[in-house]
């Protein structure tokens, strides 16, 4: 039997773009023309002033540890315990869930606010998942 | 919405609470409903509006034999039922409907009759939250907790203090699952199921449902329970995803839905006799604390710690025995809801003497949404 695989994500239309950067190696969020928001997760208007006039840009893929558990069960498929579910805070604003990789998973390893980079991790021929590991330097 | 124009004139928990594998969800309800209804001293043909969550009002209304003209199925998650509390009282003061039935179960536990929860792969939770190993309310409600606890200097033995006190209460009630007193030790050594949480600030999985019924004040004195009067409500919403929460230290639906509360019911603090909060984890006592004004959030830690929300306190807290406690069938709100009743009724088993107001306060999904009544038992 196959390994259980980790739960695999489904673009849709609006969040299509994000999805082909990361398996470009590009962190794609969306800027607002008129205000200039930075927002997260994607969709085609800024949820600051509604604006339907909006960029998507490549992130700098830097950020800081803002949160964290440390899961021990139930693991779900796909995923060995213990291991870390993050919520990263990237340089532009916004906060992503992630896991952290190149790193123990414990609690003296994982000190909030420690600088962050993006790495990616290809979960299929589709589907790149955007990881973080702490920063080099 | 004006102030004592509602009032709840039935509430009743299922004949029993904790592990029923001998009920369906829907007959959870039921169960629930009746025992609401005979508490009312009312018939099912009565029944003129009718709210739920999860389960759906037309599938509970037919089940029970009601024919409303006014139905909420808001499902917002477990404060469901302060919203309906809510929106009821503001149907009845309209004439929507005259006597409104208010139902919650779920057979949490022995999963009969109960759809899985499941997140679609296509929405938003799908794409970024779930494929980073979220699995269940253990691994998602705590992920604020370090920053919290980082910003206001809040220890891991405060937040065990929070299930400590809360099985102080939990002894004082027959009902309650859990009744052995614990110690701080006992829960920091407790199993580990998401860091910072060990086993004993996790809620309870259980299986049971409750039922209230509401109609207008000038109403409510004929009926042979004392009335307990909606003094104040307030509710909102922020975000399905725990990760974009606008900040981790604070719950803007709390912030939104409490605050309302109050101002609605025009009272202050120190007015308050009886409080729920309702605690899904052990930090949420300390996020309602705090986003509900009742102190800096640097202080909620140390004010559960000094003993004030225990047996005796200067602020009784979840005297249900809550949800790490009492019992948690996956929408706890409703819970809460009845232990308020029941205190301002004078009839709790861990009874609060002298309480007239008595403030409740629900949370929905991981801070996802929120429900706040202010109840008393003064008119």
């Amino acid at each position: 039997m196959a390994e259980p695989m980790r739960a695999r994500p489904k673009p849709t239309p609006e969040t299509q773009h994000f999805w082909d950067g990361t398996k470009a190696g590009e962190l794609r969020l969306q800027r607002c023309d008129s205000c200039a928001h930075v927002y997260f997760p994607p969709r085609p208007f800024c949820p600051s002033c509604a604006s339907r006039k909006v960029s998507i840009f490549k992130a700098s893929g830097k950020g800081t540890l803002y949160s964290y558990v440390i899961n021990h069960r139930p693991a779900a498929p796909g995923f060995t315990p213990p291991y870390a579910i993050a919520v990263v805070a990237l340089e532009e604003g916004p906060r992503m869930m992630s896991n952290i990789t190149g790193c123990p998973q414990t609690p003296v390893a994982l000190e909030l606010d420690m600088p962050l980079e993006v790495t990616f991790e290809p979960l299929d021929a589709q589907i790149t998942l955007p990881l973080f590991r702490p920063a080099k330097g | 919405m004006r102030r004592n124009q509602v009032a709840v004139v039935g509430a009743a928990e299922t004949t029993e609470l904790g592990v029923i594998p001998t009920m369906s969800q829907i007959q959870l309800h039921a169960d629930a409903a009746l025992n609401a209804i005979a508490d009312a001293g009312l018939k099912l043909s009565d029944i003129d509006g009718f709210a739920t969550a999860v389960e759906t009002p037309q599938q509970m209304c037919h089940y029970l034999g009601i024919t409303p003209t006014w139905v909420d199925g808001t499902s917002v998650g477990g404060c469901s039922f302060m919203l309906h509390v809510r929106h009821a009282a503001a149907a009845i003061e309209a004439g929507l409907c005259k006597t409104v039935l208010i139902t919650h179960a779920e057979s949490g536990k022995s999963m009969i009759g109960k759809q899985p929860r499941s997140i679609p792969a296509d929405s938003l939770q799908g794409q970024f939250e779930a494929p980073f190993g979220v699995y269940g309310p253990p691994s998602m409600f705590p992920i604020p907790v370090l920053r919290y606890m980082k910003t206001y200097g809040i220890t891991h033995e405060q937040l065990a203090m929070v299930a400590v006190v809360q099985r102080e209460w939990a002894a004082r009630n027959p009902r309650a699952m859990m009744k052995d007193p614990i110690t701080v030790d006992d829960v920091l050594n407790s199993r580990m199921i998401a860091y910072p949480f060990r086993l004993l600030q996790c809620c309870l999985v259980t299986d049971g449902g409750g039922a209230l019924i509401l109609t207008s004040a000038d109403r409510a004195k004929d009926f042979p329970r004392k009335p307990v009067y909606i003094l104040g409500t307030g509710e909102s919403v922020e975000t399905p995803m725990v990760s974009q929460m606008e900040t981790f230290t604070s719950s803007r639906a709390f912030k939104v839905a409490g605050p309302l509360a109050f101002k609605e019911a025009g009272i202050t603090h120190a007015d308050v006799d009886h409080l729920m909060i309702y605690d899904a984890f052990a930090h949420l006592p300390l996020f309602g604390l705090g986003d509900l004004g009742f102190m800096p959030h640097e202080e909620t830690g140390p004010f559960i710690a000094a003993g004030h929300t225990r047996p005796g306190g200067k602020l009784p807290l979840n005297t249900n025995g809550g949800g790490l406690s009492y019992m948690h069938s996956g929408m706890y709100g409703m819970y809460a809801l009845q232990e308020s009743v029941r205190q301002m009724r004078g009839i709790a088993p861990a009874q609060v003497p002298g309480a007239k107001i008595s403030v409740c306060h629900g949370v929905g999904g991981m801070f996802a949404a929120s429900g706040t009544i202010i109840f008393t038992n003064e008119r």
